[in-house]
């Protein structure tokens, strides 16, 4: 007989439906941290409804909504490169840049529709130049993003000589994005949740992304998987970066302005709602979803804070500490579990 | 004699189940130059750690001049002046010379500034008894047996009295290990006593007084090295018998089929060179040698883990191409890592992840979405037929035993359904029990007509388990061995370079 036919009984799995109860397994485990935030953001919502009667309307959540629908798209993209194993602070000025790009192009005659496309292009090529140095160069993406967070607010700052460019002479078409609603529903926050649905799906359910979590959980073993672990360290950076540019475009039609020192600090505000969200530092793990609900946690705080009247230098102390519990909290629950 | 030095009697250590070392005895004279020899696992490096105060006894006593010494850590064991140079190098590459040699010093220094001046005189004065280093540079920028002569001058600043070499000339080039040994010999007339581990009979012979062997973490004999042979002490290595029971290997009338892997003057000019191999459909192909001799490196770059320089490597009778390890899969040859947890396996992904990270085009719609429900399908399968224990194909690979685990980076070969499997230390820390089902796995897969390799360090595994066995000594093929010639003598005679006893002499002789 020839070993060709004699391995197929061992060699071909044969692909049948079993082992539901094993699947259902993981998605608790995954869905635990999910779970968590959304009872400490719903016990939050309860208390501040007694406390506050400005809270629970429909105005206040638009109001929150709106107020971290923008940065989520940029949460999306971070939470994908945190999964990988790196991290990207130059978000905040890839979203400035990508304002100021577009804009000053838009002044110079451009429409603003192809003006806004060369600006997300614009910062899809930031993201390419570090992953470029990330995974040829080979420095670690820390640095690599600390010099391109500098660099990029640098550029921003030459483009516009300092001051931010008025952009009110925008077309109503495109201010819509940012200003109009459709049915009461602001667009900026339909765009925001039909893009972390897709990007959610997507992580869960691609082979693409699958590949992202083989490189961030164990690099070594993912080469050894025939994995080509820098392409997919390079192309999640270029996402991020993308997503960032994308994030950029949507608050200049929202403010009909383009100011070079936007979004400075930003990325603070975005890697800790990621990690709240479970993301881990050391890659191989995190959701979209669970990124989101952080947001969702900070931003609750901070109405919260307003709604209370709470002086706002309060705000960035209280974020500290809550990343700081979240994660501390999440250690040890890992530690006790090895 | 006079009173040893250092004396160790009863000692023994376990790690969990593990027993490392049992009942140990060992004595060192004053200015003796001692060899401590045994296979793989053996104890010695165990050993070695409890007397520079890395790991702590469970049993036995340890004496130093007479009297008993407790050392409860490694600044305990530098003020006994006990020095241990570790196999790995382990200084830091980008402080100087200077700082690397005064490292204990600047340690235990109650002075808040550091005096450069003095110090690097001082660092100079201990480095020109080895060799004429500036001790300015950093040592990163060094060559690695000059590294190594700074991990030695570190020891002599301790004022050290014992002195631990643990396989000194691994890394080094035959002139650098000749000036090694001339270092040593000044060090014994000085009256320093010196420990020295190493599997290379022919140093052994020219350089030491004594030589104690080890085995299965059991002190097994001393012996004057004027009253021993090469051979004699192999054989106290080895002296042990084959306890498990192994699959039945091909028998004689059982020709092997045709060849599935043929590979000719595969070099990589660093680690391998001009090694050739062919193996035959059902037959197991064992591949021995010592640490560091290359036999990971090889097979690593035969699948394209690692960059070769030359090399023809047929499949199936075909010729195929290989720089990346994607072209290797495709061609149907997969590599098994040694290293389970640092590059085998996904640790904090399910079992089902672990099993279809090799080939993921297989399990991938048109969409580009991964069906789940084949992934899950498949882990269930292969799993059922490794026998792993599990809670659920959904469960982290980390929940799982080793031997578990390891049955679980084999499914992910399986599961591309391979040609050839080359497995590194396919058991290598897992339970006995484990060990014979993953040795009937391979005996199964190899009738089945798929080629399979397994290097190993273990030997009772090559000679039990393989039909025919390379040796592998610096990077090349030092020779092969077939059925009636499989022995563990054979196998170390090979793997160390004692091609036979009447010339060992001469090789001593050629050393010295």
């Amino acid at each position: 007989m020839s070993p060709r036919e004699a391995e197929a009984p061992i060699m071909t799995a044969q692909i049948k439906t079993e082992g539901q109860g094993a699947r259902w397994n993981l998605a608790r485990l995954g869905s635990m941290r999910e779970a968590g935030l959304i009872v400490i953001i719903l016990a939050l919502c309860i208390a501040m409804s007694f406390a506050s009667p400005h809270f629970l309307t429909w105005g206040n959540f638009r109001a929150m909504l709106m107020s971290f629908s923008i940065e989520g798209i940029v949460v999306v993209g971070m939470t994908i490169l945190l999964i990988v194993g790196g991290i990207d602070l130059s978000v905040g000025s890839v979203v400035a840049f990508s304002m100021v790009v577009s804009g000053a192009l838009f002044l110079a005659g451009l429409d603003p529709w192809t003006a806004s496309l060369i600006g997300i292009a614009v910062s899809a090529l930031i993201g390419a130049v570090m992953g470029f140095f990330v995974t040829v160069v080979g420095l670690n993406h820390f640095i690599t993003s600390l010099a391109a967070m500098v660099i990029v607010r640098g550029l921003c700052l030459i483009v516009t000589k300092g001051t931010p460019l008025s952009l009110f002479t925008l077309p109503p078409a495109f201010k819509a994005i940012g200003q109009g609603s459709f049915q009461g529903v602001p667009y900026v926050i339909i765009i925001f949740v039909v893009v972390v649905a897709v990007f959610d799906f997507l992580l869960r359910r691609a082979t693409a992304f699958r590949k992202v979590f083989y490189t961030g959980s164990n690099e070594k073993a993912a080469q050894y998987s025939g994995i080509r672990t820098k392409q997919v360290k390079f192309w999640v950076t270029v996402l991020s970066s993308t997503l960032a540019g994308f994030a950029g475009v949507i608050y200049m039609s929202r403010f009909g302005a383009a100011t070079p020192t936007f979004g400075a600090g930003m990325e603070l505000n975005i890697i800790a709602a990621a990690v709240i969200g479970g993301a881990s530092l050391n890659g191989g793990s995190g959701t979209i979803f669970g990124a989101i609900l952080g947001m969702a946690l900070l931003s609750v705080v901070t109405s919260s804070l307003i709604l209370l009247d709470i002086s706002v230098y309060w705000q960035d102390m209280i974020k500290g500490c809550i990343l700081l519990a979240a994660v501390s909290i999440d250690h040890l629950l890992h530690r006790r579990k090895a | 004699m006079s009173t040893p030095i250092l004396e160790i009697s009863g000692v023994s250590k376990s790690f969990g189940a593990i027993k490392a070392l049992t009942g140990i005895d060992f004595s060192l004279a004053p200015g003796e130059v001692h060899a401590l020899c045994g296979e793989n696992g053996a104890g010695k490096s165990t050993l070695m750690n409890i007397i520079a105060g890395v790991l702590q006894p469970d049993e036995g006593d340890i004496r130093i001049s007479g009297e008993r010494a407790v050392i409860a850590n490694p600044a305990a064991a530098q003020r006994l002046g006990i020095a241990l140079v570790h196999q790995e190098i382990a200084l830091c590459p980008d402080a100087t010379v200077a700082e690397n040699i005064f490292m204990p010093a600047i340690n235990t220094r109650r002075a808040p500034l550091m005096n450069f001046r003095t110090l690097q005189a001082e660092a100079q004065k201990v480095m020109d008894l080895l060799a004429p280093i500036p001790v300015r540079t950093k040592v990163g920028d060094l060559s690695i047996s000059n590294q190594q002569l700074v991990e030695i001058a570190k020891a002599l600043t301790l004022d050290c009295r014992v002195l631990i070499l643990d396989e000194p000339t691994a890394a080094l080039t035959e002139p650098e290990a000749q000036r090694l040994f001339a270092i040593v010999r000044e060090l014994r007339s000085r009256g320093i006593s010196i420990i020295y581990i190493s599997h290379r009979m022919a140093e052994i012979f020219s350089l030491c007084d004594r030589v104690t062997v080890f085995r299965d973490g059991r002190y097994v004999a001393t012996d004057e090295i004027a009253a021993t042979s090469p051979d004699e002490i192999v054989r106290k290595m080895v002296g042990r018998e084959i306890a498990q029971l192994y699959p039945d290997k091909l028998a004689a009338d059982e020709a092997p089929g045709q060849p599935l892997l043929k590979v000719s003057n595969l070099s990589d000019g660093s680690r391998c060179f001009d090694v050739g191999l062919e193996l035959r459909a059902g037959e197991i192909l064992g591949i021995g040698g010592l640490i560091g001799s290359g036999r990971s490196e090889m097979a690593q770059t035969l699948c394209g883990l690692r960059p070769s320089a030359s090399g023809d490597v047929e499949i199936d009778g075909k010729p195929v191409r290989i720089s990346a390890y994607a072209d290797a899969v495709k061609a149907g040859l997969v590599y098994l890592s040694e290293d389970r947890k640092g590059s085998g396996v996904f640790l904090d992904m399910s079992i089902a992840a672990n099993v279809s990270a090799l080939d993921l085009g297989k399990l991938t719609g048109k969409l580009g979405l991964l069906d789940r429900r084949a992934e899950t399908a498949q882990a269930t399968e292969l799993a059922k037929r490794l026998g792993v224990r599990m809670a659920g194909v959904g469960a982290a690979v980390s929940t799982l035993s080793g031997g578990n685990q390891q049955k679980v980076a084999i499914a992910k070969q399986l599961s591309v359904g391979p040609r050839v499997m080359i497995m590194d230390e396919p058991t290598r820390g897992i339970d006995v029990g484990a060990k014979a089902e993953i040795h009937r796995l391979l005996r199964d897969l190899a009738r089945r007509g798929v080629g399979i390799v397994v290097i190993s360090s273990e030997m009772p595994e090559l000679i039990g388990l393989c039909d025919r066995v390379l040796v592998v000594r610096e990077g090349r093929v030092a020779g092969e061995l077939v059925a009636d010639e499989l022995s563990e003598e054979a196998i170390i005679m090979l793997a160390s370079g004692v091609s036979n006893s009447q010339n060992t002499k001469q090789q001593a002789q050629n050393v010295a």
